[in-house]
């Protein structure tokens, strides 16, 4: 028992507390994010000791022991080079030609160069959140582009531009036809179809619901053998359609049915309460879809949108199956060049293969990502 | 902040679906009736309609600009030169194996130049075979330091094949009525196949000869290999056409023809404008077209033969030019020599 004098009186100093722990500085951000417990430093050192294996080799045959020039396949043999040799960049320069444009007679390969570079400002002034008069960018990469690449591409004779047949098109220029026709197709019709299955004239709605059924239930494979293999024989002998034309009417139909779920996902989790709120103000109803209800319900499936698109875009490579030179096919069929023959070929041609949809997608996954943080803007105050 | 514009969106979802898109705004095209002979379809569209291989070394390769050359190639091109004086007046469709009878059936190709087997199966299923332009057969990669001649010297060997074609039950059969054994052991392509037998998994590799030279170049070292030039099956490759049309029939067969007669008679794509001046013999006369009118018998012009020497050359020039001692593959003519240089390529008289 202390007695009643002696008080709370510090009679000696408190000695002093240590520093707090660093706040600041990598040290400290490895620490927290690195190695916070036990088991996070183990995973950290097992994927250090990965990457420190696999980085060295991919660099290696990617880039250190890659060739870069020759004429034919003999450049890339290692007795040849006198040299570990990695990839055979040299074939993919040899090749380049055909893996962008296939077989489009060679006078006439401006005009795919200027339907790319027609593309890029399109895809620049749409996508590009500073751009001016944004809705007219629009416009003109969803209405007026397609058009103009068609005369482009297949040419219009009345105005001085020799037709060119589909079945010469290949490569770059037919992986980019085939995406381009779906994404900029399947969207548009995905929203109709979504609002479709929500309608309330039964009509509509079951249409909607059986087309997006159908479309669901058949695989893709399946669509394209259809389009390519059956269509001509149940067809009248005078009546053709584009060898290309139809897989792309399929792709643009299958891609619609998955887009439409993806949007009524959306406007699933509006609340009823929006749109009766919109009505109770006097807007119309387009109105109050427009103003109201599309906005947010899009804004809620970009993530599900982009998926959607980014699996389009490499299940194009499915049109091959049936005979469609795309960017794979090509790449398999310059690879058959006896001259061009060496070990190191077949793993050149899909180390490039993957570069090119890797960094496709990946870009499209960015931006995706810029977007939804954008949007998130407003809910983070 | 502007960033989701129903405007925007509703706008182009309206565009889209008024404006025609590529895809509906091409016209069906109306080809000829079908009633009409496959040479008059051709002639008014103004170019053949080849199904190829989407890419096989030697028969049917685009290069680096995206032009297809091959044997089977040549041989389009110089059914469009008897046809149109062009070697170019002709469209490639690489079709799958899967897709390439239908293509035919359908009327979507002229003509199936696809390193087809002649089988009876397929020729009393609603096709034909006009003539054989190249005599394969399945037969075997060994590496030459086993020092193998012989297909029997394989026996009790380990084998590599590729999954689901008839390689692996022509290798039972052929093995088994010789009262040989050896051990098969299958991949799903190619490339694995290959990979095996270059492991030293195998002690051969088999498939179609034409092939295994172009998968000899893919080794790290093709020298050190060896294709056994005796084949265990029959592979007759041959362009095939629609049943019921004779006169079609006859112009792909002839074609063919043509290019063996031209070689047998020594004309070449560079000796025939010397050839036509001085044309001794009545077989080149007959040949070029000087003397009588056989073109006209298929529905040609009289100088058919001497355009596709003059546009693609004669038979041997284009297996020299493709599948020669010229190219990486070296594959020798082999069975594909005239018959009387020891091969099985003959040409009927022109007459």
């Amino acid at each position: 028992m202390r007695s009643e004098t002696e008080g709370y009186v510090r009679k000696t100093l408190i000695p002093p507390a240590p520093p707090p722990r660093r706040l600041g500085g990598p040290l400290a951000w490895m620490r927290t994010n690195l190695f916070a417990t036990w088991t996070d430093g183990l995973v950290t050192v097992l994927i250090l000791a990965a990457l420190a294996w696999l980085v060295p080799l991919a660099l290696r045959f990617l880039v250190l022991d890659a060739v870069w020039t020759g004429t034919s396949g003999e450049a890339c043999r290692p007795e040849v080079a006198g040299r570990p040799v990695g990839a055979c960049w040299a074939f993919i320069g040899g090749k380049i030609n055909y893996l962008a444009y296939g077989s489009y007679p060679a006078a006439e390969r401006w005009r795919p160069n200027l339907f790319f570079a027609l593309l890029a400002f399109g895809a620049a002034w749409m996508l590009w959140l500073g751009a001016p008069k944004r809705a007219w960018g629009a416009a003109y990469l969803f209405g007026v582009f397609p058009l103009l690449a068609y005369a482009l591409l297949a040419g219009m004779p009345s105005v001085g531009l020799a037709s060119v047949a589909t079945g010469l098109w290949g490569g770059l220029l037919v992986t980019v036809v085939v995406s381009m026709v779906g994404i900029v197709a399947s969207l548009p019709l995905g929203i109709l179809l979504a609002l479709g299955r929500r309608s309330d004239w039964p009509v509509v709605r079951y249409a909607c619901i059986g087309f997006i059924e159908f479309w669901r239930g058949v695989p893709l494979i399946t669509v394209l053998f259809m389009a390519n293999v059956m269509l001509p024989l149940f067809l009248p002998g005078d009546v053709t359609v584009d060898r290309l034309v139809r897989p792309l009417v399929g792709i643009a139909l299958f891609a619609a049915a998955y887009m439409a779920e993806v949007v009524r996902g959306g406007l699933q989790a509006i609340p009823a309460g929006q749109m009766q709120a919109a009505l109770a103000l006097g807007l119309t109803r387009t109105q109050a879809l427009r103003a109201v209800v599309l906005p947010q319900a899009l804004k809620i499936v970009v993530p599900g949108i982009v998926n959607t698109l980014i699996g389009l875009f490499k299940d194009t490579t499915l049109v091959s199956i049936v005979g469609i030179a795309d960017f794979i096919r090509v790449l398999e069929a310059a690879r058959a060049d006896p001259r061009w023959s060496a070990p190191a070929v077949p793993a050149t041609a899909y180390a490039f293969a993957a570069l090119f949809y890797f960094a496709i997608c990946f870009s499209m996954a960015r931006y995706a990502g810029f977007i939804e943080r954008r949007l998130a803007a407003g809910e983070a105050r | 902040m502007r960033v989701v514009r129903p405007k925007a969106a509703l706008l182009l979802a309206l565009a889209l679906l008024g404006a025609p898109l590529p895809a509906r705004a091409e016209p069906a095209k109306a080809e000829p009736a079908r009633a009409e002979g496959t040479l008059a379809q051709v002639k008014a569209r103004g170019h053949l309609v080849c199904g190829v291989s989407p890419g096989v070394a030697g028969f049917s390769v685009p290069d680096g600009q995206g032009r297809w050359t091959g044997l089977d190639v040549d041989f389009c091109r110089a059914l469009a030169a008897a046809i149109f004086d062009d070697p170019e007046a002709v469209r490639f469709i690489p079709q799958s194996s899967a897709a390439r009878f239908t293509a035919l059936q359908s009327g979507e190709i002229d003509v199936l130049a696809r390193n087809t087997t002649w089988t009876l199966s397929r020729d009393t299923a609603a096709m034909n075979f006009p003539a054989i332009t190249f005599y394969d057969g399945q037969g075997f990669l060994v590496r030459k330091s086993l020092d193998i001649t012989q297909v029997r010297q394989l026996d009790r060997a380990t084998i590599c094949l590729q999954q689901g074609t008839t390689t692996e039950l022509n290798l039972a059969d052929w093995f088994r009525t010789r009262g040989l054994t050896q051990s098969v052991v299958t991949f799903a392509n190619s490339e694995q196949t290959l990979g095996a037998y270059e492991s030293g998994r195998c002690d051969a590799y088999s498939t179609d000869q034409s092939s295994l030279y172009g998968e000899r170049l893919k080794t790290a070292h093709p020298d050190e290999h060896v294709i056994l030039s005796e084949a265990i099956s029959k592979e007759p490759f041959a362009p095939g056409v629609r049943q019921g049309d004779d006169q079609w029939r006859d112009i792909v067969a002839w074609t063919h023809y043509a290019m063996l007669d031209a070689e047998e008679a020594g004309i070449r794509q560079d000796n025939i404008a010397q050839m036509r001046r001085e044309a001794l013999s009545p077989d080149v006369k007959r040949i070029l077209g000087l003397e009588g009118a056989y073109g006209a018998r298929l529905g040609l012009t009289a100088d058919w033969a001497a355009r596709i020497v003059r546009h693609v050359g004669n038979y041997g020039d284009s297996f020299a030019r493709n599948l020669g001692d010229a190219t990486p593959l070296k594959i020798p003519r082999g069975l594909n020599a005239l018959w009387n240089q020891g091969g099985l390529q003959y040409g009927p008289p022109i007459r």
